[in-house]
C-alpha cells in the first residue's frame, strides 16, 4: 500500500509537470464535444434546389412556395430545360431537382393522382435520406389540403402513394430530433476512452522506452503494485474529464439527464479500467511508444466506427453486428444514451454492465499475465 | 569466506547469438571487481544476468548465496543496479528521484544519507535541477546514489563511465574506491587503463572469459618483451611489421606502435635494417613496460590462435 502511494506520488509529480500535457487534457473534453457535436450535425439547412416547372399552375406554384418556407429548402434556379437543372447537379451547385410534369394542376384539382419527380444527389447517402424524408413531409402537408394528391415518384419507392392515411410520427425519447442530443452522449465516451486506451499504456511504454522501467524491475516493487500505479492516476483524469464532459453536455447543451448520474458514474468506472487494460496489453507488446501508438489507434478507429457513434449498429451486416458485441465501446455508448436519454436504470442495463465488468476483468487479468519483470 | 557471485558454467543465448559462452566466476565480499572487454562481448548480458533481470539457459548463477531464478525476489532488495544507459526519471529533479527509489526500497534519504554521502554529496547543490538537465558526469553520481541508497549488499555498475569525461571518470572511481569499504562492487568498462582500479579483474571476449586476475599479475604474466616503434608513417610501419616474418603481434597504442618478436631474443639490428629495406628509415625503437592493455590483446590474440 505505501509502495503504491509512492508512485502514485512520482506519476501525479510527472503529470503535472508535462506543460504540454497537462492542459490538453482538460481542454480536450470542451473541444471535442464543441467541435464534433456542433460540426458532425445530420440536420439539414439551406439545400439548394431547382425547380423546373412544366405546369406553370398555381397548384405547381403553390408547391414550390410550401419547399421555399419550409426552411430546408432554398430555390437556386427555377427553369423549363430539365437538362440545364442536371448540369447545375453535376457541378455541385443543387442537390436536389423538382420537376412538376404538366397537367399537374388539371389533375390535382379534378382528384387524379399526380407525378412529381425528386432528384437528389446522392453522393452523401444520408443528406439524400433526409432530403427525401423532408420533401415527402412537405408533400404530405400539401396533400392534406387537397382532395387529389400526389404521388412521389423516386426509383427505390415508385408510386409512393401519400394519400389515404394520414401519418403523424411521434418521435420517442427525442423528439425533436436533436442531433446534439444523440451525440453528445457517445462522444463522451470516445473521450474517455481515449483516455484509457492511450494514456497508462503509452506511460509504460515510455518507460521501457527510456529505459527507467529497468531500474525499477531489479526494486522490490511487485507487477500488481507498478500496474495499479499506473492505472490510478489516469483513471482519476478520465473520470474528471467525464464529470467536465457531463457538465458542459447538461449545462451548455442541455442535454436531458433522465437517468442517474451514479450510475453513469459507476458504469465509466469500471469501463475505464477495460479500457485501460487494454492499453496496458498493448504496452506489454511493443517497446516503443510509436508502436503502441500506431496500434492503439488502429483500435480505437474500429471500436469507434463499429461503436453505433456515427453509424447505427442495426444497419451493419450480420457479422459486424456479431462483432460489435465484443466492442466495448458500442456497450458503453449505448448504455450512455440509454440512461441519460431514456432514463434507464440498473434493471435495464444490467447484463451490459456486467459484460463489461467481465471484459475488464479478462483484459487486466490477461495484461498482468503478460507483463514480465523478467526478460527471457 | 563466502563469495558474494558464484557462476558455474553460464550459457546464455538470444537466437544465433551465443552471448556468454560457459562462463565461470567468483566475487568475493568487499571486492572492487571489473569485468574489462570491448563492446559486444557480452558485459551486459552477464550483468543483467545478475541483477536478475534475465534467466540463464544453462548453468547457476547465485548472487548473495540465493539463486537468480529461484529466488530473485530476494535477491533484488540486496542490489544495486545501475544499468548502461541512463535510466532515471528525467523529468524527476535529483532530489525527487532519489527520495522515490528510496521509497520503494522501504527507506528515506535521511536513513541512509552516510551510507550515500560521498557520492551524493557533490550533486546536493543541484538538488532541484531535473535530472534531465544534469550532464553526463552527474547523471551518473546521482544514478549511483540511487542505486546506493537502500544500502545494497552488492552493487552492479554496467559501464557507469561510458559518455563521461576523462576528470569525471576519475572522480568515479575515486568513489567506488570509498563505497568499496561498506559494499561489493561488480563494475564493467570497456576502458582497459580503468583495470588498474579494480582489486581483480576478468576479461571477457565474445562471451568467454580469458582471464581472472589482480591487474598486478595479469600485467606480470606478460613475459615478452614488449618494444615501442615509431615512424612518421605509421601506415606503412604497420604493414611492414605485421608482414616481418619474426613478428608476433602489432597493435597501435596511442602514438606508437607495440611491438612483440616471436623469438626470445629478438634481434632488434636485424629488425632495424629490415624497417630501412622497406623503405622505412629513422625508426625509433624502445623498450615498454607492459600494461594491461597489452596483456589483454595478448590474451585475444592466443584465444584466436587457438581456435
Amino acid at each position: 500500500m505505501q509502495t503504491i502511494r509512492f508512485l502514485l506520488y512520482k506519476e501525479f509529480l510527472q503529470i503535472f509537470r508535462n506543460r504540454v500535457m497537462l492542459p490538453i487534457l482538460f481542454i480536450m473534453p470542451v473541444v471535442q464535444l464543441l467541435v464534433l457535436s456542433f460540426a458532425a450535425t445530420y440536420e439539414l439547412k439551406e439545400v439548394h434546389f431547382v425547380l423546373v416547372d412544366l405546369d406553370h399552375s398555381p397548384s405547381s406554384r403553390d408547391l414550390s412556395a410550401k419547399f421555399q418556407a419550409s426552411g430546408y429548402f432554398a430555390l437556386a434556379d427555377a427553369t423549363s430545360n430539365i437538362e440545364e437543372a442536371i448540369t447545375m447537379m453535376d457541378r455541385g451547385e443543387i442537390r436536389m431537382i423538382l420537376t412538376i410534369p404538366q397537367n399537374f394542376h388539371r389533375d390535382i384539382t379534378i382528384g387524379r393522382p399526380a407525378p412529381v419527380q425528386l432528384m437528389i444527389d446522392a453522393v452523401d447517402g444520408v443528406s439524400a435520406g433526409l432530403i427525401q424524408s423532408y420533401s415527402g413531409a412537405i408533400i404530405r402537408d400539401f396533400n392534406s389540403d387537397r382532395k387529389g394528391g400526389i404521388f412521389l415518384q423516386t426509383i427505390s419507392q415508385p408510386n409512393q402513394q401519400y394519400q389515404s392515411i394520414n401519418v403523424i410520427p411521434v418521435y420517442w425519447y427525442n423528439p425533436d430530433l436533436n442531433y446534439i442530443n444523440f451525440m453528445v452522449p457517445g462522444i463522451l465516451v470516445v473521450l474517455v476512452t481515449m483516455i484509457g486506451v492511450f494514456l497508462s499504456g503509452m506511460n509504460i511504454v515510455r518507460e521501457k522506452e527510456i529505459g527507467t522501467i529497468e531500474q525499477l524491475n531489479v526494486t522490490p516493487i511487485r507487477k500488481y503494485q507498478f500496474i495499479t500505479g499506473k492505472l490510478i492516476p489516469f483513471w482519476i483524469i478520465g473520470m474528471v474529464d467525464l464529470l467536465i464532459g457531463l457538465a458542459l453536455a447538461r449545462y451548455g447543451f442541455n442535454i436531458p439527464f433522465l437517468g442517474s448520474l451514479w450510475l453513469i458514474l459507476a458504469v465509466a468506472g469500471i469501463y475505464l479500467v477495460l479500457v485501460q487494460s487494454v492499453g496496458l496489453l498493448i504496452s506489454t507488446i511493443t517497446s516503443t511508444q510509436q508502436q503502441a501508438m500506431f496500434i492503439a489507434w488502429f483500435m480505437m478507429v474500429i471500436f469507434i466506427l463499429m461503436g453505433g457513434l456515427f453509424t447505427p449498429i442495426e444497419s451493419m451486416p450480420v457479422w459486424a453486428q456479431n462483432l460489435t458485441l465484443a466492442n466495448p465501446v458500442a456497450w458503453f455508448i449505448k448504455i450512455m444514451r440509454m440512461v441519460l436519454l431514456k432514463g434507464a436504470g440498473w434493471y435495464e442495463i444490467k447484463w451490459m454492465v456486467l459484460l463489461l465488468t467481465g471484459m475488464a476483468a479478462f483484459f487486466i487479468a490477461a495484461s498482468i499475465n503478460r507483463y514480465n519483470k523478467t526478460s527471457s | 569466506m563466502n563469495p558474494i557471485i558464484q557462476i558455474n558454467n553460464l550459457n546464455k543465448s538470444f537466437g544465433q547469438v551465443h552471448a556468454l559462452k560457459s562462463i565461470s566466476l567468483e566475487v568475493n565480499e568487499s571486492e572492487l571487481f571489473g569485468i574489462i572487454g570491448p563492446d559486444g562481448a557480452g558485459k551486459t548480458t552477464l550483468f543483467r544476468t545478475l541483477a536478475t533481470l534475465y534467466t540463464p539457459d544453462s548453468g547457476n548463477v547465485s548472487v548473495l548465496g540465493y539463486d537468480v531464478v529461484r529466488d530473485y525476489k530476494k535477491i533484488r532488495p540486496l542490489l544495486g543496479y545501475m544499468p548502461g544507459r541512463f535510466s532515471l526519471y528525467q523529468d524527476l529533479t535529483v532530489e525527487e528521484n532519489i527520495r522515490f527509489f528510496a521509497s520503494v526500497f522501504g527507506t528515506t534519504l535521511e536513513e541512509n544519507y552516510k551510507l550515500v554521502e560521498p557520492v551524493y554529496r557533490q550533486i546536493e547543490p543541484f538538488k532541484n535541477r531535473l535530472a534531465g538537465d544534469l550532464s553526463g558526469g552527474m547523471k551518473q553520481k546521482l544514478a549511483l546514489s540511487c542505486a546506493l541508497i537502500h544500502k545494497p549488499r552488492l552493487l552492479i555498475l554496467d559501464e557507469p563511465t561510458t559518455g563521461v569525461d576523462a576528470v569525471s571518470r576519475v572522480e568515479f572511481w575515486d568513489m567506488l574506491a570509498i563505497l568499496v569499504k561498506d559494499v561489493t562492487i561488480i563494475v564493467a568498462t570497456p576502458y582497459m587503463d580503468e583495470a588498474r582500479r579494480c582489486n581483480r579483474v576478468a576479461f571477457i571476449q565474445e562471451g568467454e572469459i580469458l582471464q581472472v586476475d589482480t591487474p598486478e599479475a595479469i600485467v606480470k604474466s606478460f613475459k615478452k618483451p614488449l618494444f615501442g616503434v615509431s615512424h612518421k608513417n605509421r601506415f606503412k610501419l604497420i604493414r611492414a611489421l605485421k608482414n616481418y616474418p619474426y613478428s608476433e603481434s602489432v597493435h597501435t597504442f596511442g602514438d606508437s606502435i607495440h611491438y612483440t618478436d616471436q623469438r626470445d631474443l629478438p634481434d632488434l639490428d636485424g629488425l632495424k635494417t629490415y624497417l630501412h629495406d622497406m623503405g622505412l628509415e629513422n625508426v625509433e625503437i624502445g623498450t615498454l613496460i607492459p600494461g594491461i592493455e597489452d596483456s589483454f590483446m595478448a590474451l585475444v590474440l592466443k584465444e584466436a590462435n587457438h581456435a
